[in-house]
């Protein structure tokens, strides 16, 4: 090995080789892919070049879709372009696709393989995408490791270019794109003697140009469409043996010797697996350690999919071969198999047929589904496949990896088989996000695999919430390279870097007999093991592990490193894990003097003072570390509690339960709803206890404004109004004071909060009013430690406030939130981060309108905090109503919304005509004094309307369900029509739709259909959460980001300024438009919000959100609201068309300016709201001379834009 | 007039200088200031502990929220995008301000720790600046910290930083010692080179409407300084460093109270805020022109005319003063 080997995860592989080997890279931000995008700005940003001295230029597009097309054409202008992507956007690229190879353009795509969104969306990892993008004409090459994606980034780009085929060089999304291994680089002179410049030049030359015009794209006709299609057929025959070419001339290169399709395994086997991606690294490992017990078996690992090359399959495999399993990573209902099954099947009828095979007679051929959304694929599945070949009767079409009790697909396995040599190390840390545990242990697997003659590999598994996430990392290393594709379930290292996850995860079970096992304690080394739960002592003792424990949080606190106990939980892995492997590890010394080499590398950039903090953590670690003697027995009086509540519901306890305990794995088929569809309201089962302070009400202060439930991003803070008689059975220490409202005289008032549904975010004490006049720190509302006395308390307060009963809907004034918060939320306890800024927005509208609501939810943030299984914090009311909730796609939601309002207008039109039809039927009243006609007119603008509307519309059901009931001859023929109304009334009783997203969405992907359904004139509501920036992708510039912010993709600031989404809808005329920071004025908000539903038509609510990729402390987020708004940033307005008609004949009524600005002039410098964020000061940091101008730049904007608003403003129409 | 005065060792063509302020983060200022007739100038302040503070509020916004959510890794793009935090931009100031002007720029440095005090120092020498001014804002807030161990640590650090680098040293300080004149003497001993009476610190107000702890700032006005002139008079002759006014000084005539105490230069800053940086040009003039009245030779014929050791009555600098002005006072009221 001449060259020294790197430790990177997959996307870095991929990126690096495609900067080196392109001039244009137009990407959109798609997870598991968007790293490969960010790295190649980051390349280029840094002024790295490619092999022929350029700086490639990289572009953030709007859409896949977007990224395609530029790529197409820089393309066909000759330039070497690529694309990085996956899932939902690889299809959005087909269209392109199929032009690009139509055209036979030589281009390698890079794909981080993900399932597609079907019954649910998931971001992790399988071959759907690709597999749906097959038929393009496009050839895919498939790698299966972290090594392999370097590898084939280049081989396919140089084979692209001799076959003028395009590619996808694809590799498994999470698994391999996020898995960090030892690889071997390539070297710039590899890559030059790959890169045939003769080639990039006839590229070039066959690109547009006025010099040498032609035309490319012509429309067709019947004539000669079909010849012409056949006639690339030339190029498809000579593409695999140019990749093969390509592989051989890269084997000489660099040692590394591929095939189209490799075998690996007894020469004389007699079963086959085959399989594509990194499922084939647990083959191999699985195939070898069979072997090596006496039996005969193979693999063949799929390397180009397409263009297939049947004879070199047929070549690949041992003419022993009795029976094949192929293994697809998709799944296509209703076919006779899955793709590359059909292919395999195809191909080996053909060479037999043809007598090129390398048997006599046909081996028996099963396909199966493995590894869907990156399901765990281990050995003891490959085994059972194995074993499944071997039997007379084999099972077709099967799955493995799950427990299919439905159409019995699956095969059975033992999951205690285990492969892994011993001289390989595992080690297991459990840790918190905000820990910083993750990117200790990146920097750790860097240092074994760099400075030790170790191979490495390290996989991250993380939480499907933002906030209080916990993430598991998995580490591995030994003496030869390492193919477990899969997480460690053996391990002889385990570190607990949270003591209260000992009550949550059982993850003991992971240990190996003997095992080390670290634990962050706040307990010392005398009391730990009394406050360990019984079943960790049992473990500890059972399995004979050593036990190891250190405060990490003192050491922090010591050395002021908050909560981030990364590096001190690090130097202690290097202390104790030598004694867990026998391959020669570093010395203590040498470890230490590596991780502040790491903490250089990775803080250096942010100051000398981060540096030697860290640098003070490690070095006061291992006095605080202690060896714990183990006790003979199990000493606790303490188990682990139950995962939910024992008076969950039953679809809670037995499904919902075992994916909050992480054993989603082991549900079976049967446990989970065949169509996507899940219960709402299931936060409340799932007590996180994330917080680490949580808000106590102080009763003699407070002047009961509402202001901290209105703000509580989680919902946690609640209100209620009642009869003081309802005290009655209080908890000792239940706080109430007598209500301070005029309409409520002789009630009772009390706050409540959820304890265990708290993220500490502090938000609620940031917004009180009211100060302690002795004590200012103390407000109306504090914050307090969360100890185990305070959860107890709090809760027990919490549970008999759920019982008191709630104020009747109709008492309650919607605009006011001194009112409006006593209103019961039906979206709480979501996942988003401590201090989301989007989510008080969405808990309001369902404040107001929950009960009658549906939600198009495009995806981003809030479809992840709104619907990321397992529970969902959309809830219901006790009547059982609440918001109906469903996300489609990225791009589509406000078509999606729109098809739910042309669905609810169909269905209300129907149901009118029905009525009006079966009228005399029914007869004209419903009941005394409530006409039968009353349903069709009745206004519907009060919660008093929409009650008695509620009212009426049971009463006619139960006249529909009575005459439904009788059996008489004059009413029997009308039965089905009598049916069909009773299925439509609820209709009645007027629908609130309610389209949310994000910027990403609204600004960018979906702005097209944003435009269309806001042409509509339809009914709908629009509400863009606006963080200015793609927060769920991690930062990446949108069109709405503010000129001089850093993002992803602006790395330099961002030079233009925010797009006005607010006035290029007020251009229509007919569009209800309001821009609102609650923040800054929560009346505005509440206004704008119940003006936008009243509205009748389309109404767009742009709502200021603060987010945590805008860089400080979001408990200061509604000060920032505040200060974005006095700037002049984010001016409020509302435009309502309602006030610029007229009505005929009404005197009273005139026409009057539609648009009101809600905002002040600008009173703060622009320059004292941005640079309080990092977004601003990092530019300023790394540019001030580009800082300066563009905030010039952005204050001139400013001072436009108020201008203009103004000017808008005052413009007079009739009657005002 | 000869209005040539050293200080720090540095030949200066009058006593009038800048003292450390926003004004100097500009370089146009910096070269206003020299063609109004400044004979050096002090630079704002670096402060340790706002890079230290900054470089945790960046390691804070970087790391927030990273590393916990599988499809956002990271917020912001990672280095090399941004530099360093650190003193750099600061180095590069004082090297394009000696660029940009030929009359002595005086570096100023307040640090938090013994490490940043001497690394910032030697890299301020080493951006070229002429002097340094160690601007030391201390509060010995803890109730348990005496007085002697408050003065060992100023001594500490003066020497600390006096063997670390060549070019003088200027120590700004406050007026809060229990000993001033010994403290002033003992200062000059570990290696001052010259001592700036006196560090102005702003006291915070309180802001009854909202219970609140205000920052303020005010600025200051002439007879704010005769508290500095009042030591400086006292010290002059006494020991070995040279000295500085600063604080009150809005005039030609404060000026040469300054230099008549025995001030070797005069600092200004609010007067400047308040009216321009032109002011200096007029200040010195309002100097010469005092001085051309009396018949002065030069201005060294004033400096420390009117201190301690050269009046007539060295008691009015000491508690018979006091006890005069307590007993002199009349109400305003009848």
């Amino acid at each position: 090995m001449t060259t020294k080997m790197i430790t990177v995860d997959g996307n870095e592989a991929a990126a690096a080789v495609a900067h080196k080997v392109n001039e244009v890279i137009a990407i959109y931000p798609i997870t598991p892919s968007s790293a490969m995008g960010e790295l190649a700005d980051q390349f280029s940003a840094s002024g790295e070049r490619n092999i022929w001295g350029t700086v490639p230029l990289v572009v953030e597009m709007q859409s896949e879709g977007g990224a395609a097309g530029a790529v197409h054409g820089s393309l066909q202008t000759g330039a070497l372009t690529t694309t990085f992507t996956a899932s939902q956007g690889l299809l959005l690229m087909i269209p392109n696709m199929y032009k690009i190879a139509g055209e036979l353009t030589s281009t390698s795509f890079h794909v981080a393989a993900r399932s597609l969104a079907a019954q649910g969306l998931s971001i992790f990892g399988d071959h759907s995408d690709v597999m749906a993008a097959r038929n393009t004409g496009f050839a895919f090459l498939c790698a299966s490791s972290v090594q392999e994606v370097m590898d084939f980034a280049l081989i396919s780009q140089a084979a692209t270019l001799q076959a003028r085929v395009p590619f996808i060089h694809f590799f498994d999304g999470f698994r391999t794109s996020h898995e960090i291994n030892k690889i071997a680089p390539l070297e710039d002179e590899v890559l030059r003697a790959m890169i045939d410049d003769e080639l990039v030049r006839a590229h070039r030359a066959r690109g547009l140009s006025p010099e040498n015009p032609f035309i490319r794209g012509t429309a067709q006709n019947p004539d000669v469409y079909f010849q012409a299609r056949e006639s690339a057929n030339p190029y498809y025959l000579a593409c695999p043996g140019i990749v093969q070419s390509a592989m051989d001339k890269f084997a000489a290169l660099t040692g590394r010797q591929y095939h189209l399709f490799d075998y690996v395994g007894a020469p004389d086997a007699e079963r086959v697996i085959v399989i594509m991606g990194s499922g084939a690294e647990a083959v191999e490992e699985t195939v070898q350690f069979l072997n090596d017990r006496g039996e005969k078996v193979g693999l063949v690992k799929v390397r180009l999919f397409r263009p297939f090359d049947t004879a070199a399959l047929a070549q690949a495999l041992p003419a022993t071969t009795k029976s094949i399993a192929v293994l697809d990573r998709t799944k296509e209902p209703g076919s006779t198999g899955e793709p590359m099954y059909l292919d395999i099947v195809s191909a080996l009828v053909e060479t037999v047929a043809a007598d090129i095979a390398p048997f006599a007679v046909m081996p028996r051929i099963i396909g199966g589904r493995y590894g869907l959304s990156s399901k765990e694929f281990t050995p003891a599945m490959v085994k059972s496949v194995f074993d499944e070949l071997a039997k007379p009767m084999m099972k077709n079409h099967f799955t493995v990896g799950i427990e299919d009790d439905v159409t019995h697909t699956s095969l059975d396995y033992d999951e205690s088989l285990s492969t892994e040599a011993d001289d390989v190390v595992r080690a297991v840390f459990f840790g918190l996000g905000s820990d910083g545990t993750v990117g200790a242990n990146k920097n750790s697997i860097k240092i074994i695999g760099e400075n030790t003659s170790n191979y490495a590999q390290a996989y991250f598994v993380y939480d499907s919430k933002k906030s209080g996430a916990v993430t598991v990392s998995h580490l591995r290393f030994g003496p030869r390279p390492i193919h477990s594709t899969y997480l460690i379930s053996k391990a002889n290292f385990i570190a607990c870097h949270q003591f209260h996850f000992l009550e949550r995860f059982d993850m003991l079970k992971f240990a190996e007999p003997g095992a080390t096992f670290l634990l962050n304690s706040p307990y010392g080394s005398e009391e730990v093991w009394d406050h360990l739960p019984r079943e960790v002592q049992k473990s500890i003792i059972d399995k004979r592990l050593r036990f190891y424990v250190i405060d990490g949080l003192e050491v922090a606190n010591m050395t002021n490193m908050g909560r981030r106990i990364n590096t001190i939980m690090q130097t202690c892995f290097f202390a104790l894990i030598g004694q867990a492997t026998s391959t020669p590890l570093l010395s203590r010394e040498r470890a230490i003097d590596e991780i502040k080499e790491a903490i250089y590398k990775t803080y250096g950039k942010r100051g000398e003072a981060v540096v030697q903090q860290n640098y003070a953590a490690v070095d006061a670690a291992l006095s605080h570390l202690h060896e714990i003697k183990i006790p003979a027995q199990v000493t606790s009086d303490f188990g682990r509690p139950p995962v939910v509540p024992v008076n969950a519901p039953e679809f809670i306890q037995n499904v919902t339960a075992r994916m909050i305990a992480g054993l989603g794995d082991t549900l079976p088929v049967s446990a989970l709803p065949v169509d996507g569809t899940y219960p709402s309201g299931t936060t409340q089962w799932e007590k996180r206890n994330i917080a680490t302070e949580v808000p106590i009400w102080d009763p003699e202060i407070c002047i009961q404004c509402g202001k901290c439930a209105f703000v509580c991003p989680h919902a946690v803070i609640r209100l209620k109004i009642y009869n003081p008689a309802a005290l009655d059975g209080a908890p000792e220490g239940f706080r109430s004071a007598p209500a301070r409202f005029k309409e409520f005289k002789d009630m009772a008032y009390t706050l409540q909060i959820s304890p265990e549904d708290c993220t500490g975010c502090s938000l609620c004490y940031e917004v009180c009013p009211v100060k302690n006049k002795r004590q200012p720190k103390f407000k109306a509302i504090n914050l307090v430690e969360y100890t185990d006395e305070v959860r107890e308390a709090e809760s027990g307060n919490w549970e008999f406030f759920n019982k008191l009963p709630n104020l009747d809907r109709t008492e309650i004034l919607f605009n006011q939130v001194k009112y409006n918060q006593v209103l019961e939320p039906l979206f709480e306890f979501s996942g988003a981060c401590a201090g989301c800024g989007e989510t008080p927005y969405l808990k309001l509208i369902t404040q107001l309108f929950g009960d009658r609501m549906l939600v198009a939810n495009a995806t981003g943030c809030s479809s992840i905090y709104g619907g990321n299984l397992p529970t969902t914090p959309w809830s219901r009311n006790a009547d059982g109503r609440g918001p109906a909730w469903s996300n489609s796609l990225f791009e589509d939601n406000a078509e999606f919304g729109l098809g739910m309002r042309l669905a609810l207008d169909q269905r209300l039109d129907a149901a009118t005509n029905i009525l009006r039809s079966l009228r005399d039927l029914i007869g004209a009243q419903l009941a005394p004094g409530i006409a039968t006609d009353d349903v069709l007119f009745a206004d519907q603008v009060t919660e008093a309307d929409i009650l008695e509307q509620r009212k009426r519309v049971q009463l006619l059901k139960e006249r529909l369900q009575s005459l439904l009931s009788g059996s008489d001859a004059n009413i029997d023929p009308f039965k089905p029509a009598i049916a069909d109304l009773l299925s439509k009334a609820d209709v009645f009783v007027k629908k609130s739709v309610w389209i949310v997203g994000g910027d990403g969405w609204a600004y960018d992907i979906g702005y097209g259909g944003l435009d269309h359904v806001m042409a509509s004139g339809r009914n709908v509501n629009i509400l863009v959460l606006d963080t200015e920036v793609y927060s769920n992708t991690g930062g990446q510039m949108s069109k709405s980001t503010p000129r001089g912010a850093v993002a992803k993709f602006a790395a330099a600031g961002k030079p233009l300024p925010k797009k006005d989404l607010g006035m290029l809808a007020i251009t229509y005329g007919n569009v209800y438009v309001a821009r609102v920071a609650f923040g800054a004025n929560d009346r505005q908000t509440v206004q704008a919000i119940l003006e936008a539903e009243a509205y009748d038509g389309p109404s767009l609510i742009i709502a200021y959100s603060h987010c945590i990729a805008h860089g400080y402390d979001l408990k200061f987020g509604l000060e920032q609201q505040q200060a974005a708004v006095d700037s002049g940033h984010w001016i409020l307005y509302r435009y309502n068309p309602e006030l610029a008609h007229v009505t005929e004949g009404d005197p009273n009524d005139s026409q009057h300016n539609p648009f009101h600005l809600d905002s002040k002039a600008p009173s703060l410098p622009l320059e004292k709201y941005i640079y309080r964020e990092g977004r601003y000061r990092m530019l300023q940091q790394s540019n001030p001379e580009a800082a300066e101008r563009l905030l010039r730049m952005a204050k001139a904007d400013v001072a436009e834009r108020w201008d203009a608003y103004q000017r808008l403003a005052s413009e007079k129409k009739a009657g005002d | 007039m000869d209005l040539r005065t050293s200080y720090l060792g540095l030949e200066l063509k009058n006593p009038v200088v800048p003292s450390a302020s926003p004004l100097s983060r500009d370089l146009s200022n910096l070269r206003r200031m020299e063609d109004a007739g400044a004979a050096a100038i002090v630079l704002y302040s670096l402060f340790e502990e706002e890079i230290n503070l900054e470089s945790h509020t960046l390691d804070r916004y970087l790391s927030d929220g990273t590393e916990s959510y599988a499809e956002a890794l990271t917020y912001f793009p990672e280095a090399p995008a941004y530099r360093a935090i650190g003193p750099d931009a600061y180095l590069e100031h004082i090297f394009r301000a000696k660029q940009a002007v030929s009359i002595p720029v005086i570096a100023s440095l307040n640090g938090v720790s013994t490490g940043g005090w001497i690394r910032y120092a030697k890299e301020m020498e080493g951006a070229g600046a002429d002097a340094l001014e160690l601007n030391i804002y201390y509060m010995p807030t803890q109730i348990d910290l005496i007085s002697t161990e408050v003065e060992q640590i100023y001594i500490d650090l003066v020497h600390d930083i006096r063997a670390s680098i060549r070019i003088p040293i200027a120590v700004k300080l406050s007026p809060y010692f229990s000993a001033t004149a010994n403290m002033m003497n003992r200062l000059s001993e570990a290696g001052a080179d010259g001592l700036v009476l006196f560090n102005r610190f702003y006291q915070p107000d309180l802001d009854l409407e909202n219970l609140e702890v205000v920052p303020n700032l005010i600025l200051s006005k002439s007879d704010e300084m005769r508290l500095p002139l009042r030591w400086i008079a006292i010290l002059f002759g006494r020991i070995k460093a040279d000295l500085a006014l600063t604080t009150g000084v809005h005039n030609g005539h404060d000026a040469l109270k300054a230099i008549a105490a025995g001030a070797n230069v005069a600092m200004m800053t609010s007067e400047l805020l308040l009216n321009g940086i032109g002011r200096i040009g007029e200040i010195l003039t309002e100097m010469s022109q005092w001085l051309e009245e009396r018949e002065y030779v030069s201005l060294q014929e004033l400096h420390g005319s009117l201190s301690q050791i050269n009046v007539a009555a060295p008691a009015a600098f000491e508690r018979a003063n006091y006890i005069q002005i307590v007993r002199s006072y009349q109400p305003s009221f009848k």
